[in-house]
């Protein structure tokens, strides 16, 4: 029987419909790829396309703006430490957001003449606006009193007024001819300490005074009475750049100081001599003087980069893993599946923290920080990629490539492991926002320090705010908000991605 | 069952052996803190790490560790941070903060977290599950230093609510020491809230479209009657786990908000060790949050096993 079976005779084959035309009606619809499908159904989720938006923004922000800031993000000014928010255009319009004000309580009269001083002298207003204005009658001496308390905005750039600096001969020189170049009064005549009853501490007083605490005196019109110094015998250096109003040219501009000038300069002045601008921050400062848009910028490169690095990595040596625990399974399984148990029990913070008192000598923070990444993550991945594998692996186009010859590798990455493509990249981006918020944590606790590899960090930013939060909070929210901002989005989009990829796991009925 | 239960726990033990045996070796190979050479203490804390075995190989210290913690309960003498006092009794000392705190958090936080689960999978796609879930996505994202940093700044500044940072001392069942204990209560609650809402809401979603709910609806039960009777129950199979794992995780605090708001606890004490060095202490609390961990995860396993018995894991050979 069997040899009817045998050898069939070729001739007995014939093509049935080789030459004839098949007359099915042509395909209406384009062919989409898996990834095109993906992304129509990504598309039409709202929230995870607004997420990809505001990822964009907030990619482009941290790549752009330490480029487009004046300030490197090492910069840091002591004087102009906490300083608010400022960015010109808006201040101008009048609508007092970005205008830089701190809110000054409970200034009475003595402080009132201060501000006043420093308006008076160097032309720059601190005084914004005052708030509010409260009236205490007292008895003093059988004479009712009205003291005043205002409540004021002040403008923290101009704060500072004068400050007390040293110079050189040659730096002195080169001040006064950047002074009549410009036009701007960088340096202001000196003020002997005997003229002012002996206030060396304060340099913003040029009026003469009552008291050691500043109280001025004032005239018939309730004018100040400057008290400049014109004894030239202990005039530091010539000056001969433009003299202030009401100068008859007897005012002396420096005074000697062990080889080198003092001089009352008016810092926002000098800042614009230094540096050639004006102080202007758009996000304002930070108690260690550093310019927050700068700052938050560099910390969310090294985030973003850092993130993407550590998933990359954890991708491919927990697919790797994952394949072979998934595809031999047997005992290779239960080996590989007991060692990434056990190394999963070791809670992430103590992994790091012996990663980092180890190695941190010997290679730096980061890549020792990034090796604890990696060496704790990718069992998440393993995991993720064995059960796919699992899934899969049964299936029969599986037996039938294995039947033609296909060899182990092959199976595993050319047939079972694209299939899972999809929930790997989803979960591929989902890690991304949980490396971003522990690596936060982490310098936000201080157990690792990123300062001299790049800087800064938004978890160091937000620590530093949250020290002076009740005077200054803008320093906390802005490094706040675009971490609040970034993490949110990221995981809008990795759910809008999970969705887009996966259908049937949305939980729909 | 119990072969099952019994199997895990050995697992578990010999797991944790493993890791505390690697840590052990891996904190001891760190050089030891120099010590100033006319500091009258240090001839005492010389003497001392010649008795922990300083010089001899790593897995004889690891075994005079071993015999030390279960022969007398002595897991060593802080170095640096409380000098000469007892590892484990300065530990005992702080555990109690951590844990009201803790405990506080959980019975806040898990009704209303469930609550508002059940809320929103009933209206489904109205406004109120639209706004839940959005809400809850938001507080998910977002890591509970945030919310701590919010909290403080709202709460305690603008409004004067709350102080600023828990009371000190140790009158746990004051008045005043609860309501400074409240900013570190809610930061930590609003991330557990968010959770049990998600996950409630997907389960009872996904039960509600079963098929044995129409048949309770064919036969006349109400939608609530329904509901309460049957599919709450079925959507507690996932939710009760994880109220499990909760009540486990009681013990460790989180380490954000214990230093934001200085809670004196648990979490406190291991970032000091840290950054002061102190590599008894540092060994101590390493075991601690290794086993915590570790019984968390076989205690959400094993009620898996009793709640549903389809899902008990690896029974059937």
């Amino acid at each position: 029987m069997d040899s009817q079976f045998e050898r069939i005779p070729q001739e007995k084959f014939q093509f049935v419909q080789k030459d004839t035309d098949l007359r099915d009606k042509k395909l209406e619809t384009k062919s989409r790829g898996y990834f095109a499908d993906a992304m129509v159904r990504f598309k039409k989720n709202q929230s995870s396309v607004v997420a990809a938006y505001i990822l964009l923004l907030l990619a482009v922000f941290s790549v752009v703006s330490p480029i487009i800031s004046p300030y490197d993000v090492r910069e840091m000014d002591k004087r102009y430490v906490n300083t608010p928010p400022y960015v010109e255009s808006l201040a101008e319009k009048g609508w007092s957001i970005f205008n830089g004000a701190v809110v000054h309580d409970s200034q009475n009269e003595a402080s009132m003449d201060y501000w006043n001083g420093i308006a008076l002298e160097t032309g720059h207003n601190p005084l914004l606006n005052v708030l509010s204005k409260q009236v205490k009658t007292s008895k003093q001496r059988g004479k009712t009193v009205e003291t005043a308390t205002y409540k004021i905005q002040t403008n923290k750039y101009y704060e500072v007024g004068i400050v007390y600096m040293v110079f050189s001969f040659e730096d002195f020189e080169k001040i006064q001819q950047w002074q009549t170049e410009t036009g701007f009064q960088v340096i202001y005549p000196y003020v002997e300490p005997k003229d002012i009853m002996g206030i060396t501490n304060n340099p913003n007083v040029w009026y003469q005074v009552k008291d050691e605490k500043g109280t001025p005196v004032k005239d018939e019109n309730g004018n100040f009475i400057p008290a400049y110094s014109t004894s030239s015998a202990s005039e530091g250096a010539p000056y001969h750049s433009i003299r202030i109003a009401g100068d008859d040219g007897s005012y002396i501009y420096s005074a000697r100081k062990s080889g080198a000038v003092q001089c009352r300069v008016e810092y926002y002045n000098y800042y614009k001599y230094v540096n050639g601008h004006a102080p202007q921050y758009y996000f304002g400062t930070n108690e260690k003087g550093q310019d927050l848009f700068c700052a938050i910028g560099m910390g969310a490169r090294f985030s973003l980069v850092f993130a993407v690095v550590v998933s990359v990595i954890r991708f491919v040596l927990g697919t790797i893993y994952g394949a072979i625990e998934g595809y031999y399974g047997g005992a290779t399984d239960l080996i590989m599946e007991r060692i990434s148990d056990i190394l999963s029990g070791i809670p992430f913070i103590v992994a790091t923290t012996l990663f980092q008192l180890h190695l941190a000598q010997k290679v730096g923070t980061v890549p020792s920080f990034l090796f604890a990444y990696i060496a704790t993550g990718w069992i998440g991945m393993a995991a993720l990629v064995r059960k796919q594998f699992y899934r899969f692996k049964g299936q029969e186009y599986v037996l039938a490539s294995r039947t033609l010859g296909a060899g182990d590798w092959r199976l595993m990455f050319r047939h079972i492991f694209p299939n899972s493509l999809g929930t790997i990249i989803t979960s591929c981006a989902m890690m991304i926002p949980g490396v971003i918020g522990s690596e936060t944590s982490l310098t936000y606790l201080g157990i690792v320090n990123l300062s001299d590899f790049v800087g800064t960090s938004i978890g160091e930013l937000m620590s530093l705010g949250q020290r002076s939060m009740t005077t200054s909070p803008h320093a906390m929210f802005w490094p706040a908000l675009f971490f609040s901002l970034l993490m949110i989005s990221f995981n809008l989009f990795g759910n809008g991605l999970r969705d887009a990829f996966n259908p049937t796991t949305r939980g729909e009925d | 069952m119990l072969k099952y239960t019994m199997q895990r726990i050995l697992l578990m033990l010999m797991t944790l052996l493993i890791i505390t045996c690697m840590c052990f070796v891996l904190v001891r190979m760190l050089p030891p803190v120099q010590l100033p050479a006319e500091d009258p203490h240090t001839k005492v804390i010389l003497a001392r790490r010649e008795a922990m075995g300083y010089n001899k190989p790593y897995m004889v210290q690891f075994g005079i560790f071993l015999k030390d913690v279960f022969t007398r309960w002595d897991w060593g003498i802080s170095d640096k941070l409380y000098f000469g006092q007892d590892v484990a009794a300065i530990f005992m000392d702080k555990l109690p903060a951590t844990m009201i705190v803790n405990i506080y958090s959980i019975l806040l936080s898990i009704p209303i977290g469930i609550a508002l689960g059940i809320w929103a999978a009933l209206k489904k796609n109205t406004w109120i599950d639209h706004t839940i879930s959005t809400l809850t996505m938001v507080v998910i994202s977002v890591p509970s230093f945030v919310y701590a940093f919010l909290i403080q700044y709202f709460l305690s500044y603008k409004l004067g609510w709350f102080p600023f940072l828990m009371n000190a001392g140790r009158n746990y069942l004051d008045w005043s020491m609860f309501v400074s204990m409240m900013p570190p209560v809610l930061s930590l609650s609003f991330g557990v809230i968010a959770g049990f809402t998600r996950t409630t809401r997907a389960e009872l979603t996904e039960v509600l479209t079963s098929e044995f709910m129409l048949l309770a609806r064919t036969k006349g039960l109400t939608k609530g009657q329904a509901t309460v009777r049957h599919a709450l129950k079925n959507c507690m199979v996932v939710v009760l786990p994880m109220i499990f794992g909760e009540f486990i995780g009681i013990m460790s605090g989180s380490l954000i908000i214990e230093s934001i708001f200085a809670v004196p606890g648990v979490g406190s004490l291991y970032i000091n060790s840290i950054n002061g060095r102190d590599y008894n202490m540092f060994m101590l609390l390493t075991v601690f949050y290794t086993a915590v961990g570790l019984a968390a995860g076989i205690v959400v396993d094993i009620s898996y096993g009793f709640i549903d018995p389809r899902i008990r894991m690896g029974s059937r050979k």
